[in-house]
């Protein structure tokens, strides 16, 4: 018996859209719980969403990655191109992990699976997570073009009507490192769009729908309206700001003009600098991902991400620019300057709406990418390799100082101390607030940290380095000052380089300074009060207190 | 528990209510009173005085008395404990505020970091160094540990807590500080890291020690005042204690571990459903609590609640996870949100109903209550669906007025959305009963279960109303209302086992297994969890489990393995690889052929079995009862107003049937039976919804 189309009422829009909602938010856990791949399930570094039967984003999961906001949502456009909709059947999967058509790196495997539902195409589930290792030279910097990086997947089926594509899974095993994670991660993925359309079909029959299109309807019209309401609010003109920042052995500079107009506001990165000869660069798919998300902090933060909210924001960056890298150039490590961008989106915001805009922060993440020998010998030079994420202070806010050693854009964990000692042969001897590195300010940046690490075995280990604000510190605006630039040294004092592999001796330690967040407004203006207790707690010290006093 | 012939008390302190249960064979008597937050004690002494005399019984002739409280949480929560400080590793000042570097909103940049209940000019370091091996890497710097603890003399500290590294891989740097700490600071109450928490992860461990250290002077003297007020009126057996992990402990493992004690009405609650699943012989049970603030779901499998190891006291912001202070100690699993009868309505930027997480609480309260809210609340929108009795609410203590309810829906919902005042109000309904399915259908979709083939159990005064849509949209066919679910967690308290539970983190890779050094870890840890549990156990007999927490070399989660109540051999490490790769494929779906494995933690529980509760007769089939009256209530099907029955519950005979769609009124609550239902009283006064389906 079908039921004639009928108009859903307000309140059944209103709770199929939280349904679904609902749904890529379990797609997401399912991923998270099956996930091989340590950083998936650490520290969150994937996506889900479902798309309407045009290739819509209708919702998308809160993930630990905003590099996925809406990268992941233009890859199943470029799937539907590939594989006309009027073609799909059940049990297809398609498969990329092309950086130009998915999420800008070889790690993070796309895939996506039409719902049919009594034999009908209702829309269709995308999910994304990064992968461990995919070949090549492994995940850095290091290589020159992004056939160095790994294996190479075009738009391809993973499975065809239920018959998995068992010549892609072999190339995909024989070119790991890690063959077993690796197939099992294909599947997780696989696994996680299965529910959706699972899920999705049971919410059609409950509500006695035949498509979505009204649901889609609703969805993207309400939240373009939302955004452009929240956009109309702004003052309308065009913002510039640049950015310098280290890069990978020259500057880089950042350059954004940000045009905020009735109909919506748009970011163009005319300015920035050329395209680096190593694994830095950023296809525009990942810029666009970094920026919108900054817009996203700051205008209209409650509205759910779909192609309706995020219709409005758009962006733009010239050929070959670092932001815009075409292929075949390397870009691995494209989050290093792909995480500056909300601070380069800010600084043109900030003279919009400087009540709503925080100042410089360390922005990338200050991961300590380690390995080297453990006691058994036979286990060879890298018997140990670990990522320990760790972050330095974010920007001060216009009405709260930064806050201390937290990820921002990235929505990484930390590692703990004890549980990154269980698995290396490494100590720890110092994992503290670096006082004085919060840029000084009427609201003070976040502080960084100060990491001191050695040998617990005598031995010598590697560090492969991929930091940045070594050279070029958050800077602090309106008369706040610039946050702590990062310091990477031994303990004995030699400095050693923001990038790349260099050798901690067995009788020395490695230390790492994070830094901390730029300031906000004069330092002679800060309350009274905050100073006095920043300095009873010691996280400014009497030396560093004199630039609050004008001394 | 004893013999049900004995006379049995339970007593829980919430935030706004103590609740008290005494039980003397098969009669049941029940009180509410207003919590005293001073002395709270009082009203605990008056209620039971109360009960007693209804029960023309005296406080000597109580066999066996089980407290639980909120007063630990209610102290962090708002900030009330001890003035604490703690001492740490040197170098590792900030562990708590570097916490897990994490943020808890992805897109609010003005998001706060969790108050924390010692501030950095009351954190201390000292030399000494233990490494992952137990190995003293640096010796404690007792001169430094003396100056620091001179610092502290005239700061006016009550608590010290003290959490260095890898202390539960060796705990002597922690024992010999404690020592010089009590020493130097007469009459501080001090709590080591290693004794209330032995595990890895320094966050969660030094979380843990500092919020009992911050709570421990508060709680003992509370404690302690109880019993002699107890001693006083007659009643010298021991005190049990409910904790968060659902078993009870006695009064002095209490004082000495009073974070153990946080969430324990909740846990009450979830054990009440486990009893009412066993009574009716149901494998899987979703439980449904939902009051004037939250709703607390939670999965009873087998008749045992999932137990978790970590819980988050005072969630900054909406319940969200990471943005409270995290404890590491045994706790019944469950997902609380932000929904409840007074949880407060409003529209969104995208005109979208939302739903809480705030609550206008009992001051002003719901619109209805009249007593200054001008919210319209989920109360309210019940009111106006008509679902409530307005003469009946609360057994008729506060007297509602339906038309402000109807005002408040209409003014900030109606209104914008340009629907009817009874749509609306079917509006905040389908909102929060959808949130609440939500968060059922994700929480279990964490633990890999589907939730249709459950059984839901439904207590506290809101869960019955909204049961029936729940189970609906989550496509459950039964539900069960038991009997006084309004004190549905101090009845809990009375069905508890005694128990202690250890978990010890030492760190052990499966291919160099050191089955000796295990072994005597487990022996250890044994004899420590069966003197405390025999404490509370009486002479009741007492099983003991044991497990190892396991993953694949450079994991990020940990799959539980049983281990056997034996000395392990080296042979072992065969069958443990063995079953960690079964739990793991069952998990997912695969294994790692090859793959390194290592344990993280070992865990032993010593409990007292209670005995099963005999399956409840069948009953025969009785005739439903005559309606009391009639109610319009707001049928979602035609958007339209129909006339339902209305019964009374305390009319309804075991087997009495009746169909939906009706209302069933009693002094507590009433249940709404939707058109999709039929309802039954059952042998033990349940009322059981079945789909028509």
């Amino acid at each position: 018996m079908t039921r004639p189309t009928r108009r859903s009422s307000e309140i059944e829009l209103q709770v199929m859209w939280n349904r679904l909602i609902a749904v890529v938010e379990e797609q997401a856990q399912v991923l998270l719980r099956t996930a091989f791949s340590p950083i998936v399930r650490e520290a969150g570094d994937l996506s889900a969403g479902i798309f309407d039967r045009n290739g819509n984003m209708l919702a998308q999961a809160v993930t630990g990655t905003p590099g996925h906001v809406n990268s992941m949502a233009e890859s199943v456009k470029h799937f539907i191109r590939h594989f006309p909709v009027e073609t799909m059947k059940k049990g297809d999967i398609y498969i990329t992990n092309d950086p130009w058509m998915g999420t800008g790196h070889l790690n993070d495997f796309v895939l996506t699976t039409p719902a049919f539902h009594k034999g009908k195409l209702l829309g269709l589930f995308s999910c994304t997570s990064h992968l461990m290792d995919i070949g090549g030279i492994g995940f850095g910097p290091d290589g020159t073009d992004v056939f160095m990086e790994g294996l190479y997947i075009p738009l391809l089926k993973l499975a065809d009507e239920g018959r998995l594509n068992e010549t892609l899974m072999a190339m995909i095993r024989t070119n790991t490192r890690l063959p077993v994670d690796t197939e099992g991660d294909v599947y997780s993925l696989a696994a996680c769009n299965d529910i959706g359309c699972a899920r999705l079909a049971e919410m059609v029959d409950e509500f006695g729908l035949e498509d979505l299109d009204e649901l889609s309807e609703h969805i993207l019209t309400r939240s373009r309206e939302a955004v452009l309401a929240e956009i109309r609010k702004l003052p309308k003109g065009r913002y510039s700001n640049a950015m310098t920042v280290d890069g990978y052995d020259e500057p880089v500079t950042l350059a954004a003009t940000v045009t905020i107009a009735d109909e919506g506001i748009h970011v163009d990165y005319t300015g920035t600098g050329p395209v680096s000869r190593r694994g830095i660069n950023v296809p525009l798919s990942y810029t666009t991902a970094y920026t919108v998300f900054g817009i996203a902090c700051i205008v209209g933060k409650d509205i759910p991400n779909n192609a309706g909210s995020l219709s409005p924001l758009t962006v733009s960056a010239p050929e070959s620019c670092i932001l815009n890298a075409p292929k075949p150039r390397p870009v691995a490590s494209r989050h290093i300057i792909g995480q500056m961008l909300p601070d380069v989106v800010f600084g043109a915001l900030r003279q919009a709406v400087p009540d709503r805009v925080p100042a410089e922060g360390t922005s990338c993440l200050f991961n300590l990418n380690v390995r080297g020998e453990t006691e058994d010998n036979d286990l060879g030079n890298y018997g140990f390799t670990m990522t320990v994420t760790s972050n330095g202070g974010t920007g001060a806010r216009p009405t709260k100082d930064g806050l201390s050693a937290t990820a921002y854009p990235s929505g990484v964990k930390g590692t703990p101390v004890e549980v990154a000692e269980s698995i290396t042969p490494l100590i720890f001897w110092k994992k503290e607030y670096r006082p004085d590195s919060g840029g000084a300010g009427r609201t003070r940046g976040g502080l960084g940290q100060t990491i001191e690490l050695g040998s617990r075995i005598g031995r010598s280990f590697d560090l492969l380095a991929a930091f940045d604000r070594i050279d070029h510190p958050p800077r602090g605006f309106d008369g706040g000052q610039n946050g702590a630039a990062g310091v990477v040294a031994l303990a004995s004092g030699k400095k050693m380089k923001g990038k790349g592999f260099q050798t901690i001796p067995p009788d020395d330690r490695l230390v790492l300074l994070t830094p901390g967040g730029g300031g906000l407004g004069n330092p002679k203006t800060r309350e009274p009060a905050a100073l006095a207790k920043d300095i009873s707690e010691g996280l400014v010290t009497p030396d560093g207190a004199k630039i609050y006093r004008g001394a | 528990m004893a013999p049900t012939t004995s006379i049995r008390l339970a007593t829980d302190i919430g935030g706004t209510f103590t609740d008290i249960v005494l039980e003397t064979g098969s009669r049941r008597i029940t009180t509410k009173l207003l919590t005293t937050s001073d002395r709270p004690e009082e009203a605990v002494v008056e209620g039971t005085r109360q009960v007693l005399a209804e029960a023309g019984l005296a406080f000597a002739d109580i066999d066996v008395f089980v407290h639980g409280t909120t007063l630990a949480t209610n102290a962090i929560i708002e900030r009330k404990g001890a003035r604490t400080a703690l001492i740490a590793t040197e170098g590792f000042r900030d562990v708590i505020e570097i916490a897990d570097e994490g943020r808890y909103d992805q897109y609010d940049i003005f998001i706060e970091r969790p108050r924390q209940l010692v501030s950095r000019e009351l954190r201390f370091t000292v030399p000494e160094r233990i490494d992952v091996t137990g190995k003293v890497q640096v010796p404690l710097d007792e001169a430094q540990l003396r100056r620091v603890c001179g610092q502290l003399k005239g700061k006016d500290i009550g608590a010290v807590a003290i959490a260095f590294l890898h202390a539960y891989a060796n705990d002597s740097h922690e024992k010999r500080a404690a020592e010089i700490v009590a020493a130097e600071l007469p009459g501080v109450s001090v709590t080591l890291s290693s004794a209330v928490c032995p595990e890895m992860r320094e966050y969660e461990r030094t979380s843990t020690a500092i919020a009992n250290a911050y709570v421990q002077p508060l709680m003992a003297g509370y404690l302690h005042r109880l019993e002699s007020r107890f001693a006083a009126e007659g009643y010298t057996k021991p005190i049990h204690l409910m904790t968060s992990g659902g078993s009870l402990a006695t009064l002095e493992t209490a004082a000495r571990f009073p974070i153990r004690l946080v969430e324990s009405g909740p846990a009450g609650g979830a054990i009440l459903a486990a009893h009412v699943a066993a009574e009716r012989g149901e494998p899987k049970v979703l439980s449904f609590d939902m009051g004037g603030t939250t709703a607390k779901i939670c999965l009873i499998h087998n008749l045992e609640p999932y137990k978790a190891r970590t819980f988050e006291v005072d969630r900054q912001s909406r319940f969200i996870k990471g943005s409270g202070l995290p404890v590491r100690i045994p706790v019944i699993e469950m997902v609380e949100i932000g929904a409840g009868g007074g949880s407060i309505a409003r529209l969104d930027a995208l005109k979208r109903i939302t739903v809480g997480p705030d609550s206008a609480g009992s001051q002003p309260g719901p619109a209805c209550y009249a007593r200054g809210g001008t919210n319209p609340t989920v109360t309210d929108a019940d009111v106006v669906l008509g679902k409530v009795d307005p003469a009946r609410f609360a057994g008729g203590k506060i007297r509602l007025e339906p038309e402000r309810a109807a005002t408040a829906v209409s003014e900030v919902i109606g209104k914008t959305l340009a629907l009817a005042t009874d749509m609306a109000a079917f509006g905040i309904g389908e909102i929060v009963d959808e949130n609440m399915a939500n968060a059922a259908r994700v929480h279990a979709v964490e633990r890999g279960v589907a939730v249709t083939d459950h059984t839901l159990v439904a207590f506290g005064g809101a869960a019955p109303l909204h049961a029936a849509r729940l189970a609906e949209k989550l496509g459950i066919k039964r539900i069960v209302i038991p009997a006084d679910a309004g004190v549905g967690s101090a009845v809990g308290f009375l069905r508890a086992p005694a128990a202690y539970e250890l978990v010890q983190s030492r760190f052990q890779r499966l291919d160099r297994f050191d089955a000796a050094a295990m072994s005597d870890l487990l022996g250890a840890m044994s004899e420590q969890a069966t003197a405390l549990a025999l404490a509370a156990a009486g002479d009741r007999p007492l099983f003991e489990t044991r497990q190892a927490f396991m993953r694949y070399a450079g994991q990020g989660h940990e799959i539980a393995v049983a281990l056997p109540n034996r000395p392990l051999v080296a042979e072992d490490a065969a069958m443990m690889r063995a079953d960690f790769e079964e739990g793991y494929r069952k998990l997912f779906a695969r294994h790692i052929p090859g793959a390194a494995i290592e344990v993280l933690s070992w865990s032993v529980l010593v409990s007292t079995t209670e005995a099963k509760p005999a399956a409840l007769t069948a009953v025969t089939p009785a005739p439903a009862p005559a309606p009391t009256g009639t109610r319009r209530v707001f049928d979602a099907k035609t958007s339209r107003p129909i006339e339902i029955p209305v019964y009374a519950r305390e009319d309804m005979t075991p087997g009495a049937r009746l169909s939906g769609p009706a209302l069933i009124v009693e002094a507590g609550t009433s249940t709404f039976v939707s058109a999709s239902f039929d309802a039954m009283l059952d042998a033990g006064l349940g009322l059981v919804l079945t789909s028509k389906e």
